[in-house]
């Protein structure tokens, strides 16, 4: 089956329609955020404070990448391991945020949050990155400098390849991918 | 004696750091491409194929493999009959390391582990030294990303639990790391020796050449029962499913105490980045 395109921010007639295992190509506007942006992000929630960005129907990003070299757009700028944003990413998608980009399991709780708030979970290929980096048409730090690699920076990304492993409906690709081929090596 | 400048070592340690972002090592392409013929999920397929290419733009472009570039982590032996002169050996390796990931684009990623603030050079490199004959060193690198150390395990195991105990904590710590460790996986396993000891011999185990059969009989058959159970296990490239789930399981072991069976099991991803050089 083709790839679907989307385009970021997303809305919940795209949302709806994907489903676990589905190849997706993003374009558009999404942002990054590791670790260290997130704590501050969901301090600023807690806060009533104004964010660096608006999050409704946003796509992040979870990619700290390399510094770029002079003339390059980004450096090499693959997926992180989801699980680390897993006790920050409920509140986010309770304030319209509605894809995020990783590799790995997520919680229960953020399984849950997708469910309730209409969001998807994609995962990239992890030790891709400079493949990935050729999708990257222009990045901005506009948050949080400071913290280097783990700044936030808005992308314009362009035909970024991703799978959905989470979809609206619980499906759970890392569960439904091991069940099909368990006990298959060497058969 | 034969005596070393430490710039030359700093030197080298800068060339080796650049090199390994950009090159993966033929046995782990090769690893990889065999992976891909035998993967039988199309999912896993496309997977494997594409880190394939990303190999390929890396070292075409001089562009990291892995925007995770690692802590810098060495082994090195050093002949009796060797000195260095200027700079200490471990302050003139971590010189290199810190040339190295500066001068090559490469992600500073060691911070303070309470506070986070980001060290902002990658230093300190983690070394292990050991001591041997001739006027050489020998410096082994390995860039070592977060992802598949963070699934990284050790157990003081009962002696009782035995080979099929050993076997068990591998394949489960393999069940439980499931996607996250970026997979197809090396599994580095050590047994034996002490709490510290067991968790350097699984990460020296990861050193050896994917495929190089293990010099041990009763380790190698132990290495081929938990790579076929692990693939097993269904996680496949990057935990979309299949079949390819690991490129190779190597152990290394020592003795240990009459009372102790530590088992140390260190996690590699896909992009195995590992050289060495000898001076």
């Amino acid at each position: 089956m083709d790839p679907i395109k989307i385009t970021a921010p997303l809305d919940d007639d795209i949302i709806l329609n994907l489903k676990t295992g589905d190849d997706v190509l993003i374009s558009g506007t999404i942002y990054t955020a590791r670790d260290a942006a997130h704590s501050r992000l969901v301090k600023l929630i807690e806060e009533n404070k104004p964010l660096p960005f608006e999050l409704k129907g946003q796509i992040i990003y979870y990619v700290g990448p390399t510094p770029e070299k002079p003339g390059e757009v980004i450096g090499s700028a693959g997926p992180t391991t989801s699980y680390r944003m897993d006790k920050y990413a409920p509140i986010l998608m309770e304030r319209g945020l509605k894809g995020m980009i990783g590799k790995g399991k997520r919680s229960a709780e953020v399984k849950e949050a997708m469910k309730k708030y209409k969001a998807v979970y994609f995962g990239a290929i992890g030790g891709a990155g400079a493949l990935i980096s050729k999708t990257i048409t222009s990045s901005k730090v506009i948050a949080y400098e400071d913290l280097m690699s783990e700044a936030v920076r808005k992308l314009t990304v362009v035909d970024f390849p991703a799978i959905v492993v989470n979809d609206v409906y619980g499906g759970d690709l890392y569960e439904e991918g091991r069940e099909k081929y368990k006990d298959k090596f060497n058969k | 004696m034969r005596i070393i400048k430490s710039e030359e070592i700093s030197n080298a340690v800068k060339n080796l750091i650049i090199h390994s972002s950009v090159n993966l090592p033929e046995d782990t392409y090769n690893g990889l491409k065999t992976a891909f013929e035998r993967e039988i999920s199309e999912q896993g397929k496309t997977v494997l194929s594409k880190i394939l290419l990303n190999a390929e733009i890396a070292k075409n472009e001089s562009k990291p493999l892995c925007q995770d570039t690692g802590l810098a982590v060495f082994f090195v032996e050093i002949g009796k009959e060797v000195s260095v002169k200027g700079k200490n050996l471990t302050d003139a390796i971590n010189e290199g390391t810190r040339s190295g990931y500066s001068e090559g684009f490469l992600r500073k990623s060691t911070c303070d582990p309470l506070s986070r603030k980001n060290v902002g050079d990658n230093t300190p490199a983690i070394i292990h030294y050991e001591f041997t004959d001739g006027e050489k060193i020998k410096i082994m690198y390995a860039a070592k990303g977060g992802g598949s150390e963070n699934m990284s395990a050790l157990r003081m195991m009962r002696p009782s639990d035995g080979k099929d105990g050993i076997i068990e904590f591998a394949v489960e710590t393999m069940r439980s790391a499931g996607p996250n460790p970026c997979p197809p996986n090396i599994v580095g396993i050590g047994i034996g020796g002490n709490f510290e000891r067991s968790a350097i011999l699984a990460k020296k185990s990861l050193f050896r050449k994917l495929n190089k059969p293990n010099a041990d009989p009763e380790l190698a058959e132990m290495e081929k029962i938990i790579f076929e159970k692990i693939n097993n296990i269904g996680t496949g490239p990057m935990g979309f499913g299949g079949v390819c789930t690991v490129l190779g399981v190597h152990i290394t072991k020592e003795p240990c105490h009459i009372a102790s069976m530590p088992v140390a099991l260190n996690v590699e991803c896909h992009s195995h980045r590992h050289s060495e050089i000898i001076i």
